[in-house]
Order: structure tokens, then sequence, then C-alpha cells
């Protein structure tokens, strides 16, 4: 496979706090290709905007990335410098947050917004600035954009004001896209809507997604792959479809009973009792185990590794270790 | 816009007319103006007759409308102890008193806003560190005391700066006096400015602080970032600008309390302004220049709380409103 756009290997992120350092992600690993939508999964809590923060470089101090590497295009981004990393941002690797209401400066006109993102990374005009601001907004469903353009961001719903932080999210055209949780704080009338261009205009562009979501009704019909996170571990990566229909890890079999509209009958309905543990009492073993239905000895004492399951697959779980479990016997 | 106006004047109004009631009551309440009036050999027909020629008998609510008549149009009668106008007093005094506000409340506000945003951006430094200990004593301090160091360090130990009074002063206009015009009257300022503004450039700095760092938390700040604007154009462009909206209603309401503030420091500088003629005025129980002293006091605030409303209108889109609401 070629080399993939955005690559995050055994990344790290820690909290120092005065009762000790907490580790919000613990080497999680993934890639995401050229153009790809990659869902990211995982209850409240689970690290995924973490992940996302730490990819464009965005972790409030005193948190840090203690470990790992995260890599565009095969580039370092992890370790640059707080200039080359701004540079990055918004041109490279944009971002869309949660909430639209207050994603926005209110006291600047959208136009304002969009032509200061415009004209931090690309060597343009006022006016053609303006003119490429207008066809931006124009193309995320904004109508009469060019005299919508002057107004302040209260002038605007909540869903038109998302349209308006895509369209400044895109202004410079990145080739990768983090939106985290885009849709969550938005009225469900219109929570499609915003997913629909968010992907259409990602499609167009040729721009990768990184989707950060709890709804895996999104995940299925937007996303190429998925991954689960739990409790700061990755869980399970793979094609969406594979997941969704042959889900391998024990958390994602409970996710995925989550979704009635994906599993035929209402029987296969899993709930997972419990609840993620907090991030300074993480079990041993595997972060799971607690809660896990097919819990056994070595869970308790092991952390699993992702596995590789078949193409772009992998799952962190001991059921599927067969070849490892000989190696161990060796060492 | 206008009906806010409209009802902002009126709200105004009715401030200065229950200020007008207090001043009003100091006449019936503090001393006897017929004693403050005449000698104590005057017989009691006499006071009488000069009750009577005041309308001091009036009911209270003539008296008092009266008594509003009159200050509208300037009038508020004779100093008892100087035996001139008091508006003239006050006229000849309040060039002196606003020279001194509007140079510690500029500093106060350029200094204020300055050391808040970078002590909120450099919030571990120990130059930050330093300006906070600092501004600590600076609010708690008396201003009488901060007076009487500076005048005992630049005016007696070091001998740089003028201890007291305004210097030399130049007529401007018809009544003005100014002190910025001659060498000496810019250097008598500098004490007394300073005193009069500390309290409030820490003040002000503390709120700038508080509020850049609040800003600097919110979502649209983070987005700013994520947008890779330059470390200059969040801070100052983005930042500083939503930090601002409060700060302006504090700040104007500050400057009304630098003039009401003035009189300690003008007592202490022997500062001829308006202050002083009030803490005089009170000693010798002065009560038209009293009266009239609080209503000014009360028109200046007033005046202030209105420009800064409209200045609020003026920063912040979300007020106006207008537009807003048939959009959606
Ligand atoms: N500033 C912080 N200090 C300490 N812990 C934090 C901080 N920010 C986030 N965390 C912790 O990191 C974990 C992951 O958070 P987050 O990525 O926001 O989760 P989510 O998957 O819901 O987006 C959470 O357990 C949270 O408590
Ligand atoms: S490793 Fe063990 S506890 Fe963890 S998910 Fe797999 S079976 Fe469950
Ligand atoms: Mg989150």
């Amino acid at each position: 496979m070629a080399q993939p756009l955005l690559s995050v290997r055994d990344l790290v992120v820690e909290f120092p706090t005065r009762r000790g350092t907490l580790r919000a992600i613990d080497k999680v690993s993934f890639d995401i290709q050229e153009g790809e939508v990659l869902g990211m999964v995982g209850e409240s809590g689970a690290g995924k905007s973490i992940t996302g923060a730490a990819i464009i470089g965005l972790i409030e101090p005193p948190g840090r990335i203690a470990g790992g590497e995260i890599r565009l295009r095969g580039e370092r981004i992890d370790n640059l410098r707080p200039e080359a990393l701004r540079r990055i941002r918004g041109r490279r690797i944009g971002m869309v947050f949660q909430d639209p209401l207050t994603s926005l400066n209110p006291l600047y006109t959208v136009a304002q917004q969009l032509i200061e993102t415009i004209r931090t990374h690309i060597d343009l005009s006022e006016r053609e600035a303006r003119a490429r601001a207008v066809a931006l907004l124009d193309r995320v469903g904004i109508p009469a954009a060019a005299r919508r353009i002057d107004d302040y961001p209260h002038h605007f719903s909540g869903g038109m004001r998302q349209r308006v932080v895509i369209a400044l999210a895109l202004a410079a055209e990145p080739e990768l896209v983090i939106a985290d949780e885009p849709t969550t704080a938005l009225d469900v009338s219109v929570q499609a809507q915003i997913i629909d261009v968010l992907k259409e205009i990602c499609a167009e562009r040729g721009a990768a997604v990184m989707l950060i979501t709890h709804d895996m009704g999104v995940i299925a019909e937007t996303a190429d792959r998925v991954a689960v996170l739990y409790a700061g571990r990755l869980a399970e990566i793979g094609p969406v479809r594979d997941v969704i229909t042959a889900a391998e890890h024990p958390y994602t079999r409970g996710l995925m009973g989550s979704i009635p509209t994906l599993t035929q009958t209402a029987d296969r309905l899993v709930q997972i009792p419990g609840s993620m543990p907090r991030l300074n009492a993480i079990p041993q073993g595997c972060a799971f185990n607690p809660r896990c239905p097919e819990v056994f000895g070595r869970c308790r004492v092991e952390r699993p590794d992702p596995i590789d399951r078949g193409s772009r697959r992998q799952v962190a779980c001991w059921l599927y270790d067969t070849a490892k479990a000989e190696e161990a016997g060796n060492v | 816009m206008l009906a806010f106006i409209i009802r902002r004047v009126l709200q105004s109004i009715l401030v200065m007319l229950v200020v007008a009631l207090v001043s009003f009551s100091l006449f019936r309440f503090v001393g006897d103006p017929i004693n403050s009036m005449v000698g104590q050999e005057a017989s009691i027909e006499d006071r009488a007759a000069l009750r009577e020629a005041l309308g001091l008998n009036d009911p209270f609510l003539m008296q008092f409308m009266r008594f509003i008549g009159n200050a509208a149009q300037g009038d508020f009668g004779i100093s008892y102890r100087l035996q001139q106008p008091v508006m003239e007093l006050i006229l000849s005094r309040l060039p002196a008193t606003l020279e001194l506000a509007l140079v510690s409340g500029v500093v106060a506000f350029i200094f204020g806003v300055g050391f808040g945003v970078y002590t909120a951006l450099r919030r571990r430094g120990w130059v930050s560190n330093s300006i906070m200990t600092l501004s600590l004593i600076g609010v708690s301090l008396p201003t009488f005391l901060i007076g009487v160091l500076l005048i005992w360090v630049f005016a007696v130990e070091f001998q740089m700066l003028p201890s007291f009074g305004r210097g030399d002063v130049v007529r401007v206009g018809d009544w003005w006096s100014t002190g910025f015009l001659t060498h000496s009257g810019r250097l008598s300022l500098i004490l007394p400015a300073f005193t009069l503004g500390l309290y409030q450039m820490t003040l002000i700095m503390r709120l700038v602080r508080a509020e850049m760092l609040e800003v600097l938390r919110t979502d649209y700040i983070k987005f700013a970032r994520a947008r890779g604007l330059t470390n200059r154009a969040v801070h100052f462009g983005h930042a500083l600008k939503n930090t601002m909206v409060p700060v302006i209603t504090i700040t104007g309401l500050q400057l009304g309390s630098i003039i009401a503030f003035a009189i300690i420091t003008e007592t202490v500088f022997q500062w001829p302004g308006v202050g002083a003629l009030f803490i005089n005025s009170v000693r010798f129980v002065d009560v038209p220049v009293m009266a009239a002293y609080l209503l000014l006091i009360a028109l200046i605030f007033v005046l202030i709380n209105l420009v800064v409303d409209l200045l609020y209108y003026v920063v912040d889109p979300r007020l106006r409103a207008d537009r807003a609401a048939a959009r959606h």
C-alpha cells in the first residue's frame, strides 16, 4: 500500500496532575490513507478529542505528547517547532469542532474570519480572498452567500454556523480534516445534511477525513474504515463493513449492539454492563477486562497489543492471539 | 437603537433627580443656612424676614423644584464661605481636576490593559509574577500613603519633582486654564497623576487579565488556533477584542471614580481642583458648594455611563439586534 497520508504510531499523551501522571492516550497506532474517511468511535472520555488535538499539535499544557510519532506524508509533525506546526494547521490539516455556536468569534463577520484564514495561508489579495470565501460559503450551502458573508455569526442558525465552520476549516484546502463530533450539538433534523456537506466537499477536494463521533449510524454511512477507542487504547480498527457486520473485539460487539438499525433483530442488542474506567483506575492487563463477557486469565495480567486480522484490520484482544501464544511460550 | 438611547437618557434623568434630592436635603439638615449667612448679632425679626425672602418657608416640594430649576441653569447660589457664585468657583477649579483625572485615566488604561494582557499571555514568567505582586500592593495601600511616599522619595529625597500645586498654568479660552503647556505644569502633574491612577491601573490590569484568561479558553480561540492563525492574530485580533467588551464598562466607570477619588489626591498634593474645594467646603459647612459638587460628580458619572453604554453597543454586534431579529 502507498505511503499513508497520516500515520500515528504508538501515540502516548499524558497529563501530569498533582496525584500523578494520567495517560489519556496509551500507545495508539493507526493510518489514514489519502482521501479516506476514518471514523473514530468510543464512549465519552475514551480519548477521541485528545487524539485529534495531538495530531494538530493543540494539546493544552501541561498535557503533552509523551511518546510515539505522528507523520504527515512521512514527515514527522509531532516534534515540530510551534511556528512550523502553525503553518500546517489550517493549511494541511483542518479542524471542525463540536459546537458551532461557540466556534466562531462573535465580534467578527464571517467574511472577516474567512478572509483572515485564507490570507494567513495563501498569498492572495483581499479581493481575491473574498471571492474565494464567497465561493466556499456558496459551496457549503449558505444561500445568498455573497450577501450573507458580511453578517455576524449570531445572524446564522446552528446548522448554518456549522456550515460556516466547515468553510473555515477548508478555507486553505487542507489534505486532512479532523471533525470532532461535528453534529453532536446540532438539531437532529440538520445533522445528516451537515455530514453530507462535509463528506461531499472533502471528497471533491480529495481531502481525507478523521470523523470523530459516538454515532455508529453516521460511521456506517460515511466512513471507509473505523477505529474503536477504549480508555485511551485502540480496541479495534478495520473497514466499516467488516467491523459492523462482524465485530471481533468484545467491546466493539457491545457497541454495535447499541445501533438497532444495523442489527436485524432486537434480541441481538447487547448491553455492556459497567462503565469505562477512569484514567487513574485502569485495570492491569486488558483495560476492558472488568466488563468483558469473555474475559479469561491472561486478560487480567497482560495487555493485548493489536493483532493483525486480515487486510488492514487489527484487534487488540487475547481471543485472537494464536501465533503469538506460541511465541510467548518461547521467550 | 433610538429606543435604547431614549430609555438610557430617561434613566439618567431619574438618577440625577435622586441625587438632586440628596443634595437639596443637605440645605435642610446640615446646619442652618440663615445662621451661615448672617452674623451672630442679627435679630430674630431680621432672620425671619430673610427666611421669608429666601423662600425657606415655602412647602418642601416647591423649594425642591426651585432648586432643580436653578441648578439646571447652573445657579447654585452663593458660597457661604467665599461669597462668590458657586458655579464660578467650580468652573475655575474644574480644569485642574479634569486634567489630572484625564492624565491618570489614560495612564491607568494604557498600563492597565498592557500589563493585564502581558500577565495573561505569560502566565508563568517571573516578570508576570512581579507585576502581580506589585499590583497587590497597589490595591491594598491607601491612596494618601502612596502620595506621601512618592512625595518623600521624589520631592524630598531626590528633589526631582514638585510636591504640591499645579505649577504654571496658561489660560485657554474663556475659563479653561491648562498646565499641559508649561514645563512646570507637566512636571507637577506626574506625582499626583500616578498616585491617583495607580489604584485604577491595578484594577483594570486584574480585570483584563482575568477576562483575557477566560477568553483564551473559549472555543473560538481554539478554533482560531486550529486554523493556523498566527499567535499575534489570535492574541491581539481575536482574544483582546473580546476581552475589551466587558472591560470597557468597568473602565468607563473607573474614570468616574477617578474624578471622585481625586479628593484625596488633591488634598495630599494641594492640587487646586474641585476635590480640594469640596473638602474645604465640608470643613466650613459651605452647603451650596457641597450640593453643587455632589450634583457635578453625579452628572459626570451619569454621562460616562451613557457613553460607555453606547460604546458597548458599537463594539458588540450582538447588541445591534435590528437585523438579527428578521433573519434565521
Ligand atoms: N486537561 C486535561 N487534564 C487531565 N485530563 C484530561 C484533560 N483533558 C482531557 N483529559 C482526559 O483525557 C481523556 C480523554 O478525553 P477526550 O479525548 O476529551 O475524550 P473524548 O473521547 O470524549 O473526546 C478523558 O478521560 C479526560 O478526562
Ligand atoms: S483481551 Fe480479554 S478482556 Fe480484553 S477484550 Fe479480549 S477477551 Fe475481553
Ligand atoms: Mg470529545
